[in-house]
């Protein structure tokens, strides 16, 4: 089979099987390009995980732009990432407008409300995440001593510019970056 | 009229193109970005409907951010504002990792880079909290204890027990049927 199109149902799979994006899908991206299909190596697997993490954009499209560029080049890129996002938006669309359409269900509006709570959890859950990363790097102790206070600092400061100002987050991110290679270089 | 929205796909590009450059930290960080620029600069829809999104975005497969970029374009401007707004949020990514995974080793071990995002890091949690306490005076305000009672559920789940998103949110939909099922019982 095409290297091409093999990239482009890969990741197709993946982004319909990922449900709540994220580190949750890491797993199995893991499972299908290095365990089933071979195209690199465990650590550069890794590596892949750093770089899409220290890159802006979605951690699936970051992963599947890195895997397709070292198995087909730029063309391996594109089907990669086409792959991985087409189902979500195809998907979404569709839910969005049946949610539209039948909002005069009590069952719809109900299931949609409750959808909102749940998410909310969830995002929830990834910001504790989030969070104790940034405060307390990758080490897995947290006690107050392996707290990192000038991370403390930068997140209560940006909390404080965000409730009281309503500062852009664009700005946020500028402003924190700043502050990260003066206090950490 | 072919002016007006000619106008507005190249602002739904700009926009895209912008926050996807800035989406560090995960998928959630796009909720407060497309607030900003389509709720509260340019009102093309509002804080509810967001919420609804963002709702769907989480409960479908892929990745969050695309979703709702797609979804947030859908709702400005139809299929074709879909459309440009996935493509608008796919080119960063695709540019910026094009460039780094030709001397990705160099780019990991640069103590700069590695500096200022571990600052960002702080700064992207920041945001995320700001987000949760608006959405979540959001939901209260409903005072439905039903709705309430889900937030806190949902995260012990997740972060807790650790159990999978999808059966999360498969769980939660069976819920609310059941809970209209139960209304219309206690009504009749």
């Amino acid at each position: 089979m095409n290297i091409v199109w093999k990239l482009f149902i890969t990741f197709l799979k993946i982004g319909l099987l990922s449900i709540g994006g994220g580190y949750a899908i890491i797993p199995l991206i893991q499972e299908q390009v290095v365990g089933q299909n071979n195209w690199i190596s465990g650590k550069m697997f890794t590596d892949i995980i750093t770089i899409s993490q220290m890159t802006p954009g979605p951690l699936a499209v970051n992963t599947s732009t890195f895997v397709g560029l070292q198995v087909g080049g730029i063309t391996g890129a594109l089907a990669a990432t086409t792959g991985c996002i087409f189902c979500g938006i195809i998907i979404s669309l569709t839910l969005y407008k049946f949610f539209q359409t039948h909002q005069k269900s009590a069952y719809v509006l109900e299931v949609l409300n409750g959808l909102k709570s749940a998410s909310l959890g969830l995002i929830i859950s990834a910001a504790s995440t989030i969070i104790l990363l940034a405060l307390y790097g990758s080490q897995s102790k947290i006690d107050f001593f392996s707290l990192n206070w000038i991370a403390l600092l930068i997140f209560l400061t940006m909390l404080f510019l965000l409730r009281k100002w309503k500062l852009n987050p664009i700005v946020i991110i500028f402003i924190s970056g700043i502050a990260g290679f003066v206090f950490y270089r | 009229m072919l002016k007006k929205n000619l106008k507005m796909y190249v602002w739904l590009l700009a926009t895209n193109l912008f926050i996807s450059a800035f989406t560090f930290g995960g998928g959630y960080i796009v909720v407060p970005m497309v607030r900003r620029f389509f709720v509260a600069k340019k009102h093309y829809f509002i804080e509810e409907d967001l919420v609804n999104m963002a709702a769907v975005a989480q409960s479908t497969p892929g990745a969050i951010a695309i979703n709702l970029s797609a979804l947030a374009g859908y709702k400005t401007a139809g299929i074709a504002g879909a459309s440009i707004s996935c493509i608008a949020a796919v080119i960063p990514p695709l540019v910026i990792l094009t460039a780094v995974s030709a001397c990705y080793k160099i780019f990991i071990s640069n103590t700069i880079i590695v500096a200022v995002l571990k600052g960002m890091e702080a700064g992207v949690a920041a945001l995320m909290v700001d987000l949760i306490i608006d959405m979540c005076s959001l939901i209260l305000k409903k005072k439905s204890l039903f709705l309430s009672a889900m937030i806190p559920l949902s995260f012990i789940a997740n972060f807790i027990l650790g159990i999978n998103v999808a059966l999360i949110l498969l769980f939660c939909c069976l819920l609310c049927i059941f809970q209209v099922l139960w209304k219309r019982r206690n009504i009749k």
